[in-house]
């Protein structure tokens, strides 16, 4: 295995709205390896899905997209037609936070795995078709796949919608899985049966999988490496444990701090205050300065640059004295 | 005592003797038609309530969790009278809600309150905020110099200036748009409010906002909340008392700690283990628990326990018998036939629990 799968650099998202430009995503860096899970969290807007929708071209026509995204060594933004398509639902699959927007209302699920298949297989018979699109269905483990395949999306519920929808991502065996809020619309226990499905697809397919959400608590526990998105950029990446433990950026402490906890009662939530800029309008210096109690005369001028920091990759001036000069403050 | 039945304690019921509790709801049933479907009198009906019993006392939170359609929402509205119950009982500070005239059911109104998930939808967009507040004071007969007092303290309490009454819904975010949603809520000075997810929208930080300021407001008026949620660690740090439905029924309740350390019924068990805990080595090394299947429709519940098609434990009887809400001598109370109380947030499993798909 040479470098990583896929490599974005420098990746910019910019929407023209009206009589300004919104820079939804500033310049992310971030690297997916071979069979590795990446979350990528933040508050909402601040740039997640519009980093991933970005690399697979799948914007509105206001977005301009900039930087550079390598997939397997091989530049993919500007990608468009045929190659791009091949790149769809082949070696990248996509998982939703709706499943209504990748399955078809009108079609049974078996024929939309199938087309799925016949998409990027073509020279597949009809045979061998319908038996991978039983295969599939039972590996997201479906209980009466036989029957299900004459359904349609609304005859299932939101949570085996959510599998056929895993069953087409994995149609093609992609390298990597890209799954935004796969589980945000689903209750808790359908949300256990359906990351105990993708635990289990990764351990017998290795797959990669970017995993997007605003749910700390689920990153904790299906994370290798996670991505702390904040206004656009990438403010801190570590390994899942140093982003919980040994966290070096004010505002990945912040996000921590304001969790109240399944396994303890009375601690003192303490909220970050304020809300993230305007991305139209975005203050000089660090983005998170007007909301920082780490925040001193440089952040307001200088922007923080990405840099190694204890076990983290940390954009912050005051890394690594930022986080313990918290403590106390504002609680 | 009162209130007490063959069962045991209900939930959050008051112990000491004579204090009636601020709520008391007994046997609460509410059906809705279905649409297109086929009964006996060729209507059909489901239970979206299907007989819940609970007290609350003054001051206290009980939180009422469970998965959607499990009828915590029907049974908040029931209790405010945004709907009528179908049967049983609710008692507001000893009255009877069910026997009251219209009018003395709208004078009862103002004591108990209501705040909703999507205070967007809930919010009159071509009303003024002030509009908006000074609404309820006036049907209420409040005069309107005391009306302004009380808007203006309250709007000063959740941080929102007076230059905001003139102003639109559209004009707030979300977070600032539930802070109204909760002042509206208090403008009569309620002594219940019934919320109803009223954070599942908000981001974390404007989450742990909205927590601290009904923490603040509880403590400052000495509310009661009947809270609504389906995050259970949401209600682990806001709850007194906590019931889990499941399928219009309550399966387990009792107070915090008894529902989060010492869990007896299964779908209780198989609802704190699936909730995540923001610490990687937490996760790595707690039991798991996963469901097979869906929850069941409501307009045909299993028969006997409800809980039984997705229960790893579930045996014949569980099929013939409806398990009743009682004490299995946990001091606490479990709808199962087979309880077995533990810690499933962090012990670690000796052995698997739970049930593959
Ligand atoms: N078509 C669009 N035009 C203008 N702004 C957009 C468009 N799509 C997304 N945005 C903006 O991009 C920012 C990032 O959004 P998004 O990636 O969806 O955030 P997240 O996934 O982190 O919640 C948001 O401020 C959003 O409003
Ligand atoms: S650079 Fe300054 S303002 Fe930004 S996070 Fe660090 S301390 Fe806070
Ligand atoms: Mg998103």
């Amino acid at each position: 295995m040479t470098g990583p799968l896929l490599s974005l650099s420098g990746l910019t998202v910019d929407f023209s709205v009206g009589d300004g430009v919104v820079h939804a995503v500033r310049g992310v860096d971030l690297d997916v390896n071979h069979g590795e899970v990446v979350g990528l969290v933040g508050e909402s807007g601040s740039g997640k899905s519009v980093t991933m929708l970005g690399l697979l071209g799948l914007l509105a026509p206001n977005a301009r997209v900039g930087g550079s995204a390598l997939f397997d060594g091989t530049e993919i933004l500007g990608l468009t037609g045929k190659p791009l398509r091949a790149l769809r639902g082949g070696r990248i699959g996509m998982i939703f936070q709706d499943p209504m927007t990748s399955l078809n209302p009108v079609l049974t699920i078996g024929r939309q795995l199938a087309e799925a298949i016949e998409a990027h297989q073509p020279t597949l018979t009809g045979k061998r078709v319908r038996a991978r699109v039983q295969e599939l269905l039972e590996m997201v483990s479906i209980p009466n796949a036989a029957e299900r395949i004459a359904a349609y999306p609304h005859e299932l519920s939101g949570g085996m919608r959510q599998r056929v929808v895993i069953a087409m991502a994995l149609a093609n065996e992609p390298e990597l899985l890209i799954a935004d809020e796969p589980t945000t619309a689903l209750d808790v226990t359908i949300q256990a049966q359906i990351l105990d499905v993708l635990a289990d697809l990764r351990q017998r397919t290795n797959t990669a999988m970017v995993i997007i959400t605003h749910d700390l608590g689920l990153v904790a526990g299906v994370a290798d490496r996670v991505n702390v998105m904040y206004a656009g950029r990438v403010v801190e990446r570590a390994e899942v444990d140093e982003i919980f433990h040994k966290h070096q950026h004010p505002y990945t402490a912040g996000l921590l701090r304001c969790l109240p906890r399944l396994d303890r009662r009375g601690i003192d939530l303490d909220p970050i205050g304020g809300a993230p800029p305007r991305l139209d309008r975005l203050p000089e210096g660090c983005a998170f300065a007007p909301r920082c109690r780490a925040a001193i005369d440089e952040c307001l001028v200088r922007d923080p640059m990405l840099r190694m920091v204890g076990a983290s990759v940390v954009a912050c001036h005051r890394a690594p004295d930022a986080v313990a000069s918290l403590t106390g403050a504002g609680a | 005592m009162t209130g007490s039945t063959s069962e045991g304690v209900l939930p959050g019921e008051v112990q000491t003797g004579s204090e009636t509790p601020l709520l008391r709801v007994r046997d609460l049933v509410k059906s809705f038609p279905v649409r297109g479907g086929v009964g006996r009198r060729g209507k059909s009906f489901v239970q979206a309530v299907a007989g819940v019993s609970f007290d609350l006392s003054r001051g206290e939170t009980l939180s009422l969790v469970g998965e959607s359609g499990c009828g915590k929402s029907t049974t908040a509205r029931c209790v405010v009278r945004i709907l009528d119950p179908t049967s049983g009982s609710v008692e507001f500070d000893g009255i009877d809600l069910n026997g009251l005239s219209a009018d003395d059911l709208r004078r009862s109104r103002r004591r108990f309150q209501m705040v909703f998930q999507d205070p967007q939808a809930s919010l009159n967009p071509r009303m003024t905020i002030g509009q908006t507040l000074s609404e309820p004071l006036h049907i209420h007969g409040v005069d309107p110099a005391e009306s302004r007092d009380r808007i203006r303290e309250l709007m000063s309490l959740v941080q929102l200036r007076d230059g905001d009454l003139d102003r639109y819904p559209h004009q707030f975010s979300g977070g600032q748009r539930q802070r109204i949603g909760i002042v509206r809520a208090l403008v009569l000075r309620p002594e219940l409010i019934a919320l109803d997810e009223p954070v599942s929208a908000l981001d974390v930080s404007i989450q742990a906002e909205i927590i601290r300021l009904l923490e603040r407001l509880r403590d400052q008026f000495g509310l009661a909340y009947l809270f609504i949620a389906h995050d259970l660690s949401v209600v682990r740090h806001l709850s007194d008392q906590v019931a889990v439905m499941y399928l219009g029924t309550i399966v387990e309740s009792g107070s915090n700690s008894d529902v989060y350390d010492n869990s007896a019924h299964p779908y209780t068990q198989a609802l704190l283990a699936a909730a995540p805990i923001p610490d990687p080595r937490i996760e790595r090394t707690r039991p798991r628990i996963v469901l097979a299947g869906d929850p069941p429709s409501p307009i045909n519940p299993p028969t006997g326990c409800r809980f039984r098609t997705r229960c790893w434990k579930a045996q014949p009887r569980c099929a013939e018998e409806e398990p009743v809400l009682a004490d299995p001598g946990i001091g606490h109370l479990v709808a199962c036939h087979y309880p077995e109380a533990s810690n499933v947030i962090t012990s670690r499993p000796d052995r698997p629990i739970g049930g593959a798909l």
